[in-house]
């Protein structure tokens, strides 16, 4: 050519910032009930449709419809929405104590609470999960008590940690729940070696990776990918899309086509798109994507369809970047308004029952975080010890670290 | 003349040399519509365009190793690492390919990048926020390595890292971006409007890398500091009234050896403070070249103070940070030794 065109650069903008008005009218969701449900041992060139929709079971009238719905039980279903509402509970109570300068930090996941919540409840004891830093869902399904994640959060004298790591950082083996590293991306394949690990043992166990929309940009991502793929590995390896990645949205991760998901076909990984905001749809998808994993079929890729309602931490202030009205007007409403208007269709649950359970799941968040506060916050009260910071660097301590530890005075 | 804090006079580093040089571009994490999560690239996109300052996708790895291909092409990258602790899937990228392309292909390409990082602790970070990984830079060859501690000196020495035709890591003290900080962290803070050196110039200036700066002059012994141990041996002198001549380093690699060597020669005492871990740590480096150097003249075996060899807690945060009364404590043991 002897005149090309000059090139140009495209970086990709969000469709609304501040000032602007967020209109989603434009995005395109299936109705509920309307996306087909393959076999568990459907081979994953015939289900690549799946990762371009959106499987949804609750209807705009709450109803639960379509061939992903009747998983739960009534029991199961009311158990969903309390789990839901404590976990919502717990982040205002600790999003406050951070403000009150009881701790350092704190992250909530306030509009994602069913993705962790449901995903829990298709997990069976001995399963383990490689979370990232907004999976506090999946501890609070298990049981974990919340006076220990408080503790964890004040780094006092029960912090399971020992007051070494960033609040919300959790960890706890009995739990299934893996030590949050806090680096992004970098536990993604470490699911898929456990996974493989269990394969090796020839054991029933498998394992579940978290990542979110901005860190499926890491290269872990698609180291997970490939070893998940080579190796057939028992593993469901969820991306939790909610849109903003601290400012930087979604499309600067995506690139301009396609989903997320999508990005499991190149692996030849089956890949699956969900409404994050719908409890049942997440359990139902959870439930056979793990179904999959245990039964040797390999691992599954699932993009959950969700928005980050708060900030990203309490150091973040998301007006500077994106429109205040943007999470009003995000179409996937809110996960535990829908199940309760759900609940409520089927005459399992009322308004009256609903004010009433949001007090006492206030009530028990307020217990729990008066006994977590008799063991101390980050600047008052009693303390995870000094002599901690030279515990556990290594199994045996070398003499190195005895002589700094006596140095520092411990 | 304007005060600025550090993050301020960042910011105006780079938009003097986006103004300068159209080959200069700015891209990172969250750098480009917000400006960064500490703000130093804050209004840039705004006005040079999205073109010249963008947000980059979380892949320090890809940032760090596109620079080198824009600074092969013949731009000026400047890149944020959004902190040091995120730098590691970068690594490769640095030593294997920043650090060595002049040298392997025998001039015929470089990579002249700057790669800012904020480091350092002070904050309540815990492991993920607060390491201090200098050492990890200064032992590779092919990398220079720059630790400002303050206004001035931040917007001269990453004015003269963006015009370095190697790469160079930048990395800022964090817990210093809204103002000097000497340990006593029970203290309120101080801005940096109070402070001579947060008086920076408007427009151009650089100051030469590799050269430190007698922040203190003194002939009792010697203090090798840089970032936010600056301060803390500022405090540290004042409360134990030893008459310490510390020194800044501003620039690890190169080193200003001159200059350490003249102090040492003459208060014939070294102290080296930081707050990165011990073992195998730049003051490990400082500590042998004084020796090699100095030791005719030495009077006191050189002591260091650093943090522990233990990942940075969170709870433990000031039993591990390294602050004035631990190097008071070393400044009474070399006078007494």
């Amino acid at each position: 050519m002897s005149n090309p065109p000059r090139l140009s650069l495209r970086v990709p903008e969000p469709e609304f910032r501040p000032g602007t008005k967020p209109d989603f009218s434009g995005v395109n969701i299936p109705r509920a009930g309307t996306v087909r449900r393959p076999p568990v041992d459907a081979a994953p060139e015939e289900i690549r449709d799946l990762a371009y929709s959106i499987i949804r079971v609750l209807n705009r009238d709450g109803e639960a419809v379509g061939p992903w719905a009747g998983e739960l039980s009534d029991e199961a279903l009311q158990a969903g929405l309390k789990t839901m509402m404590k976990v919502r509970a717990y982040d205002a109570r600790m999003q406050m104590a951070q403000r009150q300068g009881k701790t350092s930090f704190y992250m909530q996941c306030t509009g994602e609470e069913a993705i962790a919540c449901a995903f829990q409840m298709a997990l069976e004891p001995g399963d383990m999960n490689f979370p990232t830093y907004r999976q506090q869902g999946l501890l609070v399904a298990s049981g974990y008590p919340l006076v220990d994640m408080m503790c964890q959060i004040y780094s006092n004298s029960r912090d399971p940690l020992k007051g070494r790591q960033l609040p919300v950082m959790y960890s706890s083996k009995a739990h299934g729940f893996f030590s949050i590293s806090g680096n992004l991306g970098t536990q993604y394949p470490q699911a898929v070696g456990w996974a493989m690990a269990s394969a090796i043992k020839g054991d029933t166990r498998i394992a579940a990776g978290w990542i979110g929309d901005g860190s499926t940009a890491e290269s872990d991502f698609h180291s997970a990918l490939v070893f998940a793929s080579t190796y057939k590995a028992p593993v469901v390896l969820n991306i939790v899309n909610n849109q903003w990645a601290i400012s930087t949205f979604q499309g600067i991760a995506r690139g301009g086509s396609g989903t997320f998901a999508a990005r499991g076909h190149g692996f030849g990984i089956p890949s699956l798109r969900v409404d994050g905001n719908d409890y049942p749809a997440v359990y139902a998808v959870a439930k056979w994507a793990i179904e999959r994993a245990r039964r040797n079929l390999g691992p599954t890729l699932v993009e959950y369809v969700t928005y980050r309602a708060a900030a990203h931490s309490t150091s973040d202030d998301p007006s500077a970047y994106r429109p205040k009205e943007e999470s009003e007007a995000w179409p996937l409403g809110d996960p535990i308004e829908r199940l309760k208007i759900h609940l409520i269709g089927k005459k399992l649950w009322s308004e009256e029952r609903h004010t009433q359970a949001v007090a006492e799941v206030e009530a028990e968040v307020i217990a729990a975080q008066k006994e977590a506060e008799s063991y101390g916050t980050l600047h008052t009260g009693p303390k995870a010890s000094g002599r901690d910071m030279f515990v556990d660097v290594f199994k045996e301590m070398p003499q190195h670290l005895r002589r700094q530890r006596q140095e520092a005075g411990y | 003349m304007p005060t600025m804090t550090m993050i301020e006079a960042i910011r105006d580093a780079h938009d003097v040399m986006m103004a300068r040089d159209d080959n200069v571009v700015v891209f990172g994490e969250d750098v480009g519509y917000f400006g960064g999560v500490f703000r130093c690239t804050r209004g840039l996109q705004q006005k040079y365009g999205r073109n010249r300052c963008f947000d980059a996708p979380i892949n320090e790895s890809g940032i760090v190793g596109a620079a080198i291909g824009m600074a092969a092409y013949g731009l000026r990258p400047c890149v944020e690492i959004q902190f040091a602790d995120y730098m590691y899937p970068a690594y490769d990228q640095l030593v294997s390919e920043a650090a060595r392309l002049r040298h392997r292909s025998a001039n015929d390409f470089a990579a002249p990048i700057t790669v800012r990082m904020p480091t350092g602790g002070g904050i309540f970070g815990a492991q993920t926020h607060s390491q201090s990984p200098e050492a990890l830079f200064t032992h590779v060859s092919g990398l220079k390595t720059v630790v400002p501690s303050n206004p001035y000196d931040a917007k001269g020495l990453l004015i003269a890292a963006i015009e370095t035709d190697d790469p160079v890591i930048f990395l800022e003290p964090k817990r210093l971006y809204n103002g000097p900080f000497d340990g006593h962290h029970e203290r309120p803070v101080v801005p940096w409007s109070k402070h001579p050196l947060s008086e920076v110039p408007e427009g151009y200036y650089s100051l030469p890398l590799g050269v430190a700066s007698v922040r203190r002059p003194g002939t009792a012994l010697t203090v090798l500091a840089y970032g936010t141990m600056v301060y803390v041996a500022e405090a540290a002198a004042a409360e134990t009234g030893i008459d310490a001549e510390i020194i800044d380093l501003r620039t690890l690699l190169p080193l200003d050896v001159d200059t350490i060597v003249a102090s040492v020669e003459k208060t014939r005492r070294c102290v080296i403070v930081h707050e990165a871990t011990r073992t195998s740590g730049f003051g490990a480096e400082l500590s042998a070249t004084v020796q090699e150097l100095c030791f005719y003249h030495l009077e006191a075996p050189i002591v260091r103070v650093t943090g522990w060899d233990t990942p940075y807690p969170h709870a433990q945060e000031w039993a591990y940070f390294p602050g004035p009364q631990r190097l008071g404590e070393a400044f009474r043991r070399v006078m007494e030794a």
